[in-house]
């Protein structure tokens, strides 16, 4: 019985002539995870991703210990010891747990920057690119204000003005975050503004809100994705300094780039206090990395099967 | 034969009484500018025709010559212009209304630049429906495939899977799935193959007929023009030169020097030209 309907899925699938709207979409979204299929290293990327909200959403479940709870007896085991799988930081905290628990925060950090900065810099760059004239000039000098600043040093006045803490920082982060993306936006916005299928929906009557929504954006997203992949551990890393300067995650807090400041002390006899997160941002950076890359193939339907 | 007796009855109607229909599209002293300022370049440069119900009407002239921008022009893509565009009648509004564009809608040269690469020839047919709240869609888009000539297997397909040809065939469908009465075409054909060409060409015909369509279309391509139109307007430098009928233009006996220099370039191969003593 399942036999059959797993056929008949698999069918329905493949099948070469949808005959719906909604068959239209899996047939799309099953062409795509075949493709990501196909591609091992994106499909490493994605594995890693999968890990990372696995672990965020199980923490209780996967870490032996509390990630706060300190115990001095134990403290500074080396990996591997009894019960410390991945050793002990300098308050005896089992770093495993932590950074089980830290990808909650990293998680949150990512998904927060990652619904808010791409998606505001997409709307003024391609609103910008769009319209041109004196509404581009305004805003793409707003934008060249905010690119203008070092990242870091306008999270720290927003942090600073805003008030420490990590819900802050994320903001902070974002508000830094978008001018890029504005830029890419504009850029390919322009070079499709003239072209005869953005004047074929004009010609029916469509709004700037409408053209821009359905006709431009399709066409900036495999940009702007592969560009939020490739950012996102910069995006970790800039939380991690705003912890290390006491203005991003508050300290009992386990989060990656806090942990590896406080290592920091520690690096040259207890070297994996600071490696442990640190490997942490780095496996996770590189699964973005990974994915984004895959994503810009998946995402171009030219190269899904035809 | 026929249609050449019956224009010489209309002409002194439409002197004397107001009897006859307004033109389906008229155009008077239009003027067209790019640029700004000093930069400011008059492309098209008073430039006046008709149109009546029916007719398929067209501009030709060598690249360049403002004939693509008269085109843009009437259908509101070219915001600087002047003159009085009308159509029935009714002179259109400096803003576009979706009126408008139920009553005109475009055919683009390029058909691999006139659909976006991300839609599926579904979403690109029923657009134009959910635009004007038109109902009964899915009906409509199987419909408008079958009127130019394509199965419903194409229906979810994207345009980088199929042909020019296909493709323009998707094209004209979108533009006559508001049901216009005008069609403007911009040189529909000459981004296709020679093989093509003729399909589209009595694709077109054929729907005019039909449905008593309006053309009025862009070419560079005589044998184009000869094909479809009963009527020709020959351009240069941003001015219409010459009106000529078909038959006029078949037998080459146009008044104008620069009209009689464009029919022996579409000749190509000109023996006279090239037998210097």
């Amino acid at each position: 019985m399942t036999q059959t309907s797993k056929i008949g899925l698999r069918a329905w699938l493949d099948a070469e002539v949808p005959n719906s709207r909604l068959h239209a979409t899996a047939i799309q979204f099953y062409a795509g995870w075949l493709k990501l299929l196909a591609n091992p290293l994106a499909f490493i990327g994605f594995l890693v991703i999968v890990l990372l909200v696995v672990c965020a959403a199980f923490a209780p479940l996967l870490a032996p210990h509390d990630p706060l709870t300190q115990d001095l007896g134990a403290r500074l085991l080396p990996p591997g010891s009894d019960g410390y799988l991945l050793g002990s930081d300098e308050l005896g905290r089992d770093i495993y747990s932590r950074i089980i628990y830290g990808s909650r925060i990293t998680l949150l950090i990512v998904v927060l920057v990652a619904v808010t900065a791409p998606v505001f810099g997409l709307v003024v760059g391609t609103f910008a690119g769009y319209m041109g004239g004196w509404i581009d000039e305004v805003l793409m000098r707003i934008t060249d204000i905010f690119l203008a600043f070092p990242k870091l040093v306008l999270a720290l006045a927003f942090v600073a003005a805003l008030g420490a803490g990590i819900e802050n920082a994320i903001l902070a982060i974002a508000i830094t975050a978008w001018p890029p993306y504005a830029r890419i936006a504009r850029a390919e916005t322009l070079t499709m503004r003239n072209s005869d299928f953005i004047a074929a929906v004009q010609l029916q009557g469509a709004g700037t809100a409408h053209i821009l929504v359905r006709h431009v954006w399709p066409l900036c997203l495999s940009s702007i994705i592969v560009r939020m992949t490739l950012d996102m551990a910069g995006i970790i890393l800039t939380a991690a300094g705003l912890g290390f300067l006491g203005l991003g995650a508050q300290p009992p807090l386990p989060e990656w780039g806090a942990m590896i400041s406080a290592g920091r002390k520690f690096i040259l006899d207890q070297w994996w206090v600071a490696t442990m997160p640190g490997l942490a941002i780095f496996i996770v950076s590189l699964g973005f990395n990974l994915l984004g890359d895959g994503l810009r193939d998946i995402l171009d339907p030219k190269k899904s099967k035809s | 034969m026929r249609r050449g007796v019956r224009r010489k009855v209309c002409l002194p109607m439409s002197k004397s009484s107001s009897i006859k229909p307004p033109a389906a599209l008229e155009v008077a002293a239009l003027n067209v500018y790019f640029g700004q300022g000093s930069e400011r370049f008059q492309a098209v440069k008073d430039v006046s025709f008709k149109l009546e119900k029916g007719d398929s009407f067209g501009l030709v002239g060598e690249s360049g010559s403002g004939k693509s921008t008269v085109l843009r022009a009437i259908s509101g893509l070219i915001a600087d212009w002047d003159g009085r565009i009308s159509t029935d009648g009714v002179v259109v509004p400096r803003h576009r209304n979706k009126a408008f564009y139920r009553r005109m809608q475009m055919v683009f040269q390029d058909p691999y630049a006139s659909l976006h690469p991300r839609h599926t020839i579904d979403g690109i047919l029923s657009e134009p429906l959910k635009l004007h709240g038109i109902k009964d869609r899915d009906a409509k888009v199987l419909k408008a495939l079958d009127d130019v000539g394509l199965g419903k297997s194409f229906r979810f397909r994207y345009p980088h899977q199929l042909s020019g040809g296909q493709r323009q065939r998707v094209a004209v469908a979108r533009a006559l799935m508001l049901e216009p009465e005008i069609l403007l075409l911009d040189e529909p054909t000459s981004a296709l193959d020679v093989s093509v060409q003729a399909e589209i060409l009595n694709l077109l015909n054929d729907l005019r007929r039909e449905r008593n369509l309006t053309f009025l279309m862009v070419t560079h391509d005589l044998a184009v023009v000869a094909h479809m139109c009963q009527k020709i307007a020959v351009m240069n430098r941003g001015e219409i030169v010459e009106v000529l009928s078909v038959e006029q233009m078949r037998k080459e006996t146009p008044k104008e020097a620069y009209t009689k220099e464009l029919l022996t370039a579409s000749r190509g191969y000109d023996p006279d030209f090239f037998s210097v003593a």
